[in-house]
């Protein structure tokens, strides 16, 4: 799938958040908020993965890490995170594959997933889309769906948009479940389908993601020449 | 005289004890107080328990088979996104581990740098942490809008170790890297508190070299000072230098008995000659 399009799916998913943090992890993201920033949405803050706040390629503002879980909290944020595993209603798994008590595979640890989805609006990018990722049900419910939001009375609780190398995909639905939104340019349904362990709600007209504009590309090209490597 | 804290490397781990609770600073890879994890890999410690932002410092002691419980919201060598070492012992299912979100982690630290049995927070709410943490409870607001939240308990600590660019004599030091990661919340958290540093300086240079902001830990913090120069590598410790990724990375992929052999049997001046050889 051609970058560019991933890249203006993500910026997308910042559109009309205002002055809010996008704190997107890995590089994709990281060039997708930059590029929303640049563009249709200026009023966005985006750090550099470490310790500050850039716009332009200027540093703007300090944001160390006690002062992001501040941000957290008061929820003016719009976390892009990955996602080793995925299930219908947007339970995310970063914590370890198996068993929590003995896993087969121990991954990252719920890192800043629970507090980020209680608290804020959360999307999530997918670089492979997979039966191995998109599953009945996730191993550790680090970043919690709809259906534990609801559990829980999560008031601040949304989950945008999920981004994969094949379709965006988000959760508006009745029921709150995964829904597809749009596929990218050359793939089709079936594809989307054999990949995804569970049922997706399919609307009966899908649109194709857009590409991005001849002036979005250019930023692209820009921001990416002078890209910094992502935490 | 009297409030003069310098001591050894050896110094500090001799006032460490098997089964203490120890808290280690900085973030990942990033500024952790690695000399001082080496020479408790050295030591005959055991059954530690360690809560940390985990990077290689979780990794080596897990490794040297020091650690009996993680305390921690992930570990990683950044560049490197799993911590071999971390991987291997919840494998094998070698440690225990209290898994918490980030933010959690913050907040029961910053319970104990106040005295307070918990705090509030949302974090953790619905999610598998509260189900592998069988020990944690949620308080309801007593307030009108009766919200529930969870009720994170203090880490309180036996121990802080961190690791700044500066300190003077006395126990007051300075970062001056772009964050202060959580080690004054470590320190506060910690009965003992123990702090490597790049250099001792004199307590006038230290405003010489930083703004006022810069002085994270004041002497009330603070019980003992080493001089360790190079002792957060191969972790970074900006401004003074980057991470080491090379290195990191030979950590990552070296058989840990080799690994052991070639850099961590002899002293700290062995290690830091070793490591100069692959500068």
């Amino acid at each position: 799938m051609n970058d560019g399009v991933l890249i203006a799916a993500c910026a997308d998913a910042w559109r009309g958040d205002g002055a809010i943090l996008a704190s997107p992890m890995g590089p994709l993201p990281m060039l997708g908020a930059r590029l929303a920033q640049a563009t249709f949405a200026p009023e966005l803050m985006v750090g550099d993965g470490e310790s500050y706040l850039l716009r332009d390629g200027l540093i703007e503002g300090w944001l160390p890490y006690r002062a992001v879980f501040t941000i957290v909290a008061a929820g003016r944020r719009h976390v892009m995170m990955g996602a080793s595993q995925l299930d219908r209603h947007g339970n995310q798994n970063i914590s370890c594959i198996g068993e929590w008590a003995r896993p087969t595979s121990q991954l990252l640890g719920v890192r800043g997933a629970p507090g980020n989805t209680i608290n804020h609006t959360t999307s999530y990018f997918v670089p492979k889309h997979t039966r191995r990722v998109f599953v009945e049900r996730v191993d550790m419910v680090s970043g919690i769906g709809y259906d534990r939001a609801a559990k829980v009375g999560a008031r601040f609780h949304e989950i945008r948009r999920v981004i994969t190398d094949k379709a965006v995909l988000d959760f508006e639905t009745p029921d709150r479940t995964m829904r597809l939104r749009s596929l990218h340019p050359g793939v089709s349904l079936d594809d989307v389908l054999d990949n995804t362990g569970f049922d997706l709600s399919i609307p009966d007209d899908v649109p194709t993601t857009r590409t991005p504009t001849p002036a979005e590309l250019e930023i692209i090209e820009r921001l990416a020449g002078g890209v910094r490597s992502p935490a | 005289m009297d409030t003069d804290k310098v001591m050894t490397i050896d110094d500090v781990v001799g006032e460490l004890r098997s089964g203490m609770t120890i808290g280690v600073g900085g973030w990942g890879s990033r500024r952790k107080p690695m000399a001082l994890i080496r020479a408790i890999v050295r030591s005959d410690l055991t059954d530690l328990t360690i809560v940390s932002y985990g990077g290689p410092d979780v990794g080596l002691l897990m490794a040297a088979g020091k650690v009996k419980r993680v305390v921690c919201g992930f570990v990683s060598l950044d560049t490197i996104a799993l911590e071999p070492h971390f991987r291997r012992g919840r494998q094998d299912g070698t440690i225990e581990l209290t898994e918490l979100d980030e933010g959690m982690l913050y907040w029961g630290l910053l319970a104990a740098a106040h005295r307070l049995p918990f705090l509030p927070i949302r974090a953790g709410l619905g999610s598998d942490v509260m189900t592998v943490n069988s020990d944690l409870r949620t308080v309801r607001s007593p307030y009108g809008d009766a919200e529930e939240l969870v009720a994170m308990p203090a880490l309180e600590l036996d121990a802080a170790l961190i690791h700044l660019n500066r300190a003077d004599r006395r126990g007051n030091g300075q970062y001056l890297g772009p964050d202060p990661y959580f080690d004054d919340l470590f320190c506060l958290a910690a009965a003992r508190r123990f702090v490597s540093c790049e250099r001792i300086v004199e307590t006038s240079q230290l405003r010489e070299a930083g703004p006022v902001q810069s002085l994270l830990v004041n002497r009330m913090m603070v019980d003992g000072v080493v001089e360790t120069p190079h002792g957060a590598h191969f972790t970074s410790c900006a401004p003074d230098y980057g991470r080491d990724e090379a290195f990191q990375k030979r950590y990552a992929e070296t058989e840990w008995s080799a690994f052991r052999a070639t850099y961590l049997d002899g002293t700290e001046d062995d290690y830091q000659r070793a490591v100069g050889s692959h500068e």
